[in-house]
């Protein structure tokens, strides 16, 4: 079963074209970055009116690269929430018009479980339960997959999420955006053990807080103007990393899970990457790391979560609409 | 031919389908931060209501705006991704085209006046022609103030139609060669759409589904923001 998937929840307009969730025909992310990077974020009627613009090719360049010839695809998947409530409604509006056209299914795809289901497209017979790790720039979620569709929420960020951590700290140290890989590359040149920044709330629970942490990095600067900025980004890079998988580890050691998985944005990050990597071989536990491209909000996931849901609940009516705070639906 | 209409730019939600024999049949609520919820069902409800398929549509025409943002972009982006699918070409009219069509047998000067919220108003003058209406000013957007003192300038009785008419009635009320239409012709109709895109689609004036861009007339405000920022 051949799914198009379409994703325009924030910055990225994104169609792929997706086979029993295990198959990427095509995947076609258009990224707005340079758009937003004169604001220093995300402008929600900037990204609006470019998913306008945008969606229409870059689904047509997803149904070529499939080589879909007639447009006949089985389902149409859409990213209805969390997310920019007018972004949302361009790619919702657009799926629903063609599932009519076509007449196949729409699915209605919540972003998070997408995130969740970007793992499985490289390893779609991963054992069950897992604990996945979701870090973006609106998101930072603990949670338990004990099933397909079966989550419990471990712990969340109680302030900033981590990406937004990345960027408001890339931001101060004049570094640009978006913050995340910025850092990362900064970071390269820096001693993470440089500065000795606070780990908050290491051994509390699964809950996150990376508001202190950002206030500490602007003290210190502000204390020693002449600190390598490699150094900051690197210690301060290492600080986030350091929490992040000091929790998801202890939460796979409690919860007996079978992998850990690493998902959203910030799952780009390298230190994120190889320190989790660590974690996994020194635990046994099967570590599950997507391609940076999957990390990142793109439509494959969309495809791959709407194909499960389609198995699940069947299709989602012609008058669902966006939802800007949907939450993972949670046991 | 057949020609599906889609109008989302303002308050109402309103679609319609027809073409040498007139308007088929057509669908119009208000149900206003509802756009996506109810254009869907719409469509699928007024084919079916005209016995038509919708494989058998071979233009999909769209009010581009002015108007609400949001829900402007619910219908651009739903008939953008019908006529992609249906791989028909595109007609997008104007909605103060479509508020001054509905009115064209007076003989006054025709003010398209569209709602733009923040006390300001898209607008756009008219004056009836053989078959249809002519633009006679660009549209712009402002305080209805603006519209006021165009009126006044130009000495002539005026009909003004839209829903930023009736809002700012009171500034209008007061002059006495102004008249201002029903709240039964405040919002662009999907039937009017439908009608001028047949008669433009016939001399084959239409574009790509990717050519289509929806008429703002504003800036968004980061952008003012930026630019005043870049200025100072
Ligand atoms: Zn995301």
């Amino acid at each position: 079963m051949k799914i198009l998937g379409i994703e325009t929840s924030c910055d990225e307009t994104a169609a792929a074209v997706v086979s029993d969730a295990r198959e990427v025909l095509s995947s076609v992310v258009s990224s707005q970055v340079d758009l937003h990077a004169r604001y220093g974020g995300v402008v929600p009627e900037v990204a609006s009116r470019a998913h306008v613009e945008l969606l229409t090719p870059v689904v047509a360049q997803a149904l070529v690269e499939a080589g879909i010839e007639d447009g006949h695809v089985d389902a149409v998947g859409a990213t209805v929430g969390p997310g920019l409530i007018g972004a949302l409604l361009v790619g919702v509006s657009a799926a629903k018009a063609l599932a009519l056209v076509w007449d196949v299914p729409f699915v209605a795809v919540n972003h998070l479980e997408a995130h969740l289901y970007a793992a499985f497209l490289e390893e779609p017979d991963l054992e069950m339960p897992l604990v996945v790790l979701m870090v973006s720039g609106g998101h930072t979620l603990l949670v338990l997959m004990e099933g397909h569709g079966r989550y419990r929420l471990l712990g969340s960020t109680l302030d900033d999420a981590a990406g937004e951590a990345f960027d408001k700290v890339a931001r101060f140290l004049g570094l640009g955006y978006p913050g995340g890989p910025a850092i990362d590359t900064e970071a390269m040149a820096g001693d993470p053990t440089a500065i000795a920044f606070p780990r908050a709330m290491l051994d509390d629970g699964y809950d996150f807080s990376f508001s202190g942490l950002k206030t500490s990095v602007v003290n210190h600067v502000r204390k020693n103007p002449h600190v390598s900025t490699a150094d900051v980004s690197a210690s301060f890079q290492q600080a986030v990393v350091d929490v992040l998988v000091t929790k998801a580890r202890r939460a796979a050691r409690q919860h007996g899970a079978k992998g850990l998985v690493l998902a959203g944005g910030v799952a780009a990050n390298s230190q994120l990457r190889e320190t989790m990597l660590d974690a996994c071989m020194a635990d046994g536990i099967h570590p599950l790391l997507p391609s940076r491209s999957m990390c990142t909000d793109n439509a494959a996931m969309v495809a791959a979560a709407a194909w499960w849901r389609l198995a699940q609940d069947g299709p989602s009516p012609l008058d669902t609409g966006a939802q800007a705070n949907l939450r993972l639906p949670v046991i | 031919m057949l020609i599906l209409g889609i109008d989302t730019a303002t308050a109402q939600v309103s679609c319609a389908v027809g073409g040498h024999e007139g308007v088929l049949a057509s669908s119009h609520s208000i149900r206003a931060r509802q756009h996506a919820e109810t254009l869907t069902p719409a469509i699928a409800f007024t084919c079916q209501q005209a016995r038509i398929e919708l494989s058998e549509v071979s233009v999909v025409a769209v009010d581009l705006g002015p108007g609400l943002f949001t829900g402007l972009r619910v219908g651009v982006a739903s008939a953008k991704a019908m006529a992609h699918a249906l791989r028909v070409p595109m007609i997008g009219v104007s909605s103060l085209d479509l508020l001054a069509f509905a009115v064209r047998f007076t003989p006054r000067l025709i003010g398209a006046v569209v709602d733009a919220r923040r006390g300001e108003v898209y607008h756009a003058f008219y004056r009836q022609v053989p078959g249809g209406i002519q633009r006679v000013s660009e549209p712009a957007v402002g305080p209805p103030d603006d519209v006021a003192s165009e009126v006044l300038a130009g000495g002539e009785d005026c009909l003004l139609v839209g829903d930023g008419a009736l809002r700012y009635r009171e500034v209008f009320d007061g002059l006495h060669q102004v008249e201002v239409a029903d709240a039964e012709l405040a919002y662009p109709s999907a039937s009017s759409l439908v009608m001028l895109a047949h008669a433009r689609a016939l001399r084959e004036q239409w574009v790509k589904p990717w050519e289509i861009e929806p008429l703002y007339l504003r800036k968004p405000d980061a952008e003012i923001g930026w630019i005043t920022r870049e200025q100072a």
